[in-house]
């Protein structure tokens, strides 16, 4: 059953970046927006597996480190070949500066 | 009925018949393939699994379906006919064309010593399960050639098999657009992992169990690969009277002299500003191409410009790169954990590349930014400090 889980603080991150973050023998990565909001997605690039982790976050997209697939981190939307399924989201929050992501 | 023909169906190809799809052509577009498997990614054909070498579809019946594109497996063109603007094909029919996009790739080159047909090359997937087939835990295996291929290859192989010799005509491994310090690095750790790389040899003689080297050395050898580069396919564009140098010579739109007729990827050489060719052979050249190329089949006009960027994984390592690495780097920026990127710029003190080396995807965030920074003017000093964030001078650019 998915719950809250409190993911690391919002200074963790920074602007128009991401992180990654390991629960429960899952990977996920956060981003936080150029406006300050947070996202939180599956880890792993849909195509080969790679980590999001080592990718560059350019306003509201995610660039594979590897071949260059690119979704929109806050719907998981697949934007580029070749990647072609979505990434998997989930809800993020804000409480007293910590990130809450429900997994 | 004749619309867009597309003749080769790899990365390049079968997605630009995808993106002129989603460019608003609404005309027929037919895909013509030699193999006669749906087409595959090549990329994971050095990297097989347990279960052997992995078989990566670029797409499926259903998405050919939806975006009505005919694909034709197991079919070569023996023919261009400019005038009647119409294919001949191997199966011995004809098809005509509006537009025309050749993405014919490139083909191995093969050894040219004697015996030179005892080795095997590696472009497809049958090449590829080939080699994997034949290389057990008592092959004794020889690897011509110490580029990225070669060397991804002997990663790979050394696992496997009792024996992984390189060898390599050149003074050094990856002497091609890849910095001495990265090249020293893997040769390095190929040779803690047990791989024997030989430079500056040339090759004799070939049989059915041993390489011999001119310098009179034999080396024992159950499988013999060839990875010494690619030939780009030109001859049907050559045939048809297009312009051709080390590659089909097109615009920086992917246009030859004759406007019906696009060329892209591999077998491509494109027109650079200072007006000379350049010829690609990277993974990332056919995607950036292939949107190029759909675009403007559907009637755009997009520009191709470079430079494009590769990489390589062997073992721990992952090598990353874009545009010029000849010659002193303008600035080196240490990431620590044994990560490093290398920067490269021209007389002006404009960035024209960049390649770093590192723990598997180290690299990749500062070589994607430096890559949109090309052409930049740079302060030295704020690229070679890994404490400025890449990104804030990407802003500021």
């Amino acid at each position: 059953m998915a719950q809250w889980i409190d993911a690391c603080a919002t200074d963790d991150i920074d602007e128009e970046d991401l992180i990654r973050f390991d629960h429960d023998g899952r990977t996920f990565a956060i981003y936080r927006s150029p406006d300050d909001e947070f996202f939180c997605t599956d880890g792993l690039c849909t195509h080969e597996q790679v980590h999001l982790v080592d990718g560059l976050v350019m306003d509201y997209v995610i660039e594979c480190p590897k071949h260059n697939g690119q979704f929109d981190y806050r719907t998981g939307e697949a934007k580029r070949a070749p990647v072609c399924v979505n990434l998997a989201t989930y809800p993020a929050k804000v409480e007293n500066g910590r990130v809450l992501i429900e997994v | 009925m004749a619309g867009i023909v597309i003749v080769g169906a790899g990365e390049c190809g079968l997605r630009a018949a995808f993106a002129a799809r989603n460019a608003g052509y609404a005309g027929e577009i037919t895909v013509i393939g030699a193999e006669t498997t749906l087409p595959y990614e090549r990329p994971p054909l050095s990297k097989p699994d347990a279960a052997g070498v992995i078989e990566k579809p670029i797409t499926s019946k259903e998405a050919l379906s939806a975006c009505a594109i005919a694909l034709r497996s197991g079919v070569t063109v023996t023919e261009i006919d400019r005038a009647n603007r119409q294919l001949q094909l191997s199966v011995g029919s004809a098809l005509g064309y509006d537009k025309l996009l050749l993405t014919t790739g490139a083909r191995p080159r093969t050894l040219a010593c004697p015996g030179g047909e005892h080795a095997r090359v590696f472009r497809t997937i049958e090449d590829a399960r080939e080699v994997f087939r034949s290389a057990g835990a008592s092959t004794r295996v020889t690897i011509v050639g110490a580029g990225l291929i070669g060397l991804e290859l002997a990663a790979v192989l050394i696992g496997r098999c009792a024996k992984v010799t390189v060898l390599e005509a050149g003074p050094r491994p990856l002497g091609r657009n890849v910095p001495e310090p990265f090249a020293m690095r893997l040769a390095e750790r190929h040779r803690q992992r047990g791989v024997d790389i030989r430079c500056g040899v040339a090759l004799r003689v070939c049989t059915a169990f041993s390489v011999v080297l001119e310098n009179g050395q034999t080396i024992d050898t159950d499988l013999a690969v060839a990875a010494i580069g690619v030939t780009p396919n030109i001859d049907l564009a050559e045939a048809a009277g297009l312009t051709t140098q080390n590659g089909i010579c097109v615009d920086a739109g992917l246009r030859t002299e004759d406007p019906r007729i696009f060329a892209a990827g591999d077998c491509a050489a494109v027109q650079a500003p200072d007006g000379g060719y350049r010829h690609y052979e990277t993974w990332q050249n056919a995607q950036a191409q292939r949107d190029v190329a759909g675009a403007n089949l559907a009637g755009g006009d997009a520009r191709f410009s470079g430079p494009v960027w590769f990489w390589s994984d062997q073992y721990d390592l992952g090598l990353q790169g874009f545009g010029e690495t000849e010659g002193d780097p303008a600035a080196i920026r240490d990431l620590g954990n044994g990560a490093e990127v290398r920067f490269y710029s021209n007389d002006a003190g404009q960035l024209i590349g960049a390649a770093g080396l590192g723990p598997s995807n180290a690299v990749s965030r500062d070589i994607k930014i430096a890559q949109r920074l090309a052409g930049a003017t740079l302060d030295p000093a704020l690229l070679a400090d890994a404490n400025q964030n890449m990104k804030k001078l990407l802003r500021a650019a």
